[in-house]
């Protein structure tokens, strides 16, 4: 097989002429090739940045945390600042800060409107903390918060984490399936087209074992002329695909699920994959159809 | 060069050929003949191993047929010239590279030049090289079928009714050159139905062997041919 795949890139002029131009199934692959590309990118696309969502999710989501605090009124600030001197001299936390009322109230503010008077409600005191690359142990922490400031509870957005992280994988994990199957239909499609070919040439197989020929030339002549066709459709879909895909509109902070939906930086470069898999499949799967095909002739 | 040991061949259920026991000698000129459709085909067929005999031994060039790989085959058929019946062609390829095409399959495109353009002149196509065949005339096709059997200095040159579709004074022509070969040392197995060219062949050529199927057998043809 490697043999076949040097002498399909060095090429073979008079080998490649003796079977004639095989016009429907031509059109046909590069036809297909050039969809399942254009399909491709943006299977691609999907799964390299939920790929990044997962990563970015994981990592904002473990590097922060927050500390509540439920205390009769005299207690509250009294906890607080307890609290805060325990995270100052624990490990793995990079900073902590209480919020202010104003904070707080602009996170209660989509549900209870801008008037509303804190003071009024029992809202507990919530606390800031962003970890260190290392983090902090979560176990250690909540039993000097519980010895210290029996009103603070620890959150650290673990149960939060989990299932958005797991979403994002999933979504990952759709995406490379995605790529799996529109290789397999793109194979399943140049098997077609090329025993289609293959059964059209019939006379001129026949001829060519009459003088001789050796399946493995009569195959390379159709595996070459598939591989190159599929190429070329795949690199013209590909390209159609990255264009469509920097032509997305940026979405705003209001959509920032689709934050980041394409490719990023060095990520432009997947898509220029696409054309020599594509290659890759064709060759295979030509070269599957030709020898299947010519064990059926004498 | 060609061994048959009790070879018969089958084919839906019925026996096309039985018995048959002969060799052909390097360097021999053989005919074959009998009426249409008594297999004389299906033996020539045989003896390039296009078909597989059903029973016997076939040896061709010391190898059994039955055993040998396709690859084998096709190694074999490089060795062995055939002018088939139908004359066919690849059409969408000029004459040249047709004749040139048992040279262009076994890697041998060096080759091509000198022994193409003398081959051209010697069966007197150098003009209409760059016709395709579907524009050549039947008696050329037989002389480009010919030419394409003949290009890579084969050791046995097969020929399925060569004369089947042409006029007497072209098929004088094409025996004159199967003699010719023959004389350089190949071995010759010509299939006809055309008594007359048998004639013609052995009042030049003494020691052309004239074989005959009859019953389903193959064997040597009486004093009357």
């Amino acid at each position: 097989m490697l043999g076949d795949l040097l002498a399909l890139l060095a090429g073979d002029r008079r080998a490649d002429r003796v079977v004639p131009p095989t016009g429907f199934t031509a059109r046909l692959t590069v036809f297909a090739s050039a969809a399942m590309a254009f399909l491709a990118v943006f299977a691609l696309a999907l799964s390299l940045a939920t790929g990044r969502l997962a990563e970015r999710w994981s990592e904002e989501l473990a590097r922060s945390s927050t500390i509540r605090i439920s205390a009769p009124p005299g207690q509250v600030e009294v906890q607080t600042q307890a609290v805060l001197r325990i995270l100052a001299t624990t490990p793995g936390v990079a900073s902590a800060r209480a919020l202010s009322a104003a904070e707080q109230r602009a996170l209660l503010e989509p549900w209870f409107g801008p008037d509303l008077d804190l003071s009024a409600l029992p809202v507990p005191q919530l606390i800031d903390v962003v970890e260190t690359a290392e983090g902090f142990d979560a176990e250690g922490l909540r039993l000097r918060l519980a010895a210290e400031a029996p009103g603070a509870v620890l959150d650290d957005h673990t149960r939060w984490r989990r299932p958005l992280v797991a979403a994002a994988g999933r979504l990952e994990a759709l995406g490379l399936m995605s790529l799996a199957l529109i290789g397999g239909a793109t194979a399943a499609m140049i098997v077609l087209a090329a025993s289609a070919a293959l059964a059209a040439n019939a006379r001129v197989i026949r001829v060519l074992r009459l003088v001789g020929a050796r399946d493995v030339y009569i195959a390379r002549a159709f595996v070459r002329r598939f591989t190159l066709r599929s190429m070329a459709g795949a690199g013209a879909g590909t390209l159609a695909g990255m264009a469509a895909v920097a032509l997305l509109p940026e979405p705003g902070p209001e959509a920032s699920f689709l934050t980041g939906l394409g490719f990023v930086g060095a990520g432009w470069l997947a898509p220029l994959a696409i054309p020599a898999l594509a290659g890759a499949v064709a060759f295979a799967a030509t070269r599957f159809a030709a020898f299947r095909t010519l064990k059926g002739l004498t | 060069m060609i061994e048959f040991r009790d070879v018969a061949y089958s084919y839906g259920g019925g026996e096309l050929l039985t018995g048959i026991t002969l060799s052909l000698a390097p360097g021999s000129f053989h005919f074959l003949t009998g009426p249409s459709g008594v297999g004389k085909t299906t033996f020539l067929k045989l003896c390039y191993a296009e078909l597989i005999a059903t029973a016997g031994t076939i040896e061709i060039f010391g190898q059994d047929t039955r055993s040998m790989s396709r690859d084998a085959i096709a190694r074999l058929r490089q060795r062995v010239g055939v002018v088939h019946q139908d004359c066919e062609f690849l059409d969408h390829l000029p004459v040249d590279e047709n004749i040139a095409l048992p040279l262009t399959v076994s890697g041998r495109e060096a080759q091509i030049g000198n022994d193409l353009d003398e081959l051209l002149a010697w069966v007197g196509l150098r003009e209409r090289r760059h016709a395709l065949p579907p524009e050549l005339s039947g008696g050329e096709r037989q002389r480009a079928a010919l030419a394409r059997a003949v290009i890579t200095s084969p050791e046995l040159i097969i020929a399925d009714e060569p004369t089947g579709n042409i006029d007497w004074e072209m098929s004088l022509k094409l025996l004159k050159l199967l003699i010719e070969l023959n004389r350089l040392g190949k071995t010759v197995l010509i299939a006809t139905h055309d008594l007359n060219l048998i004639r013609a062949a052995r009042a030049a050529q003494a020691s052309a062997r004239v074989l005959r199927i009859r019953n389903r057998r193959v064997e040597p043809a009486g004093a009357e041919l």
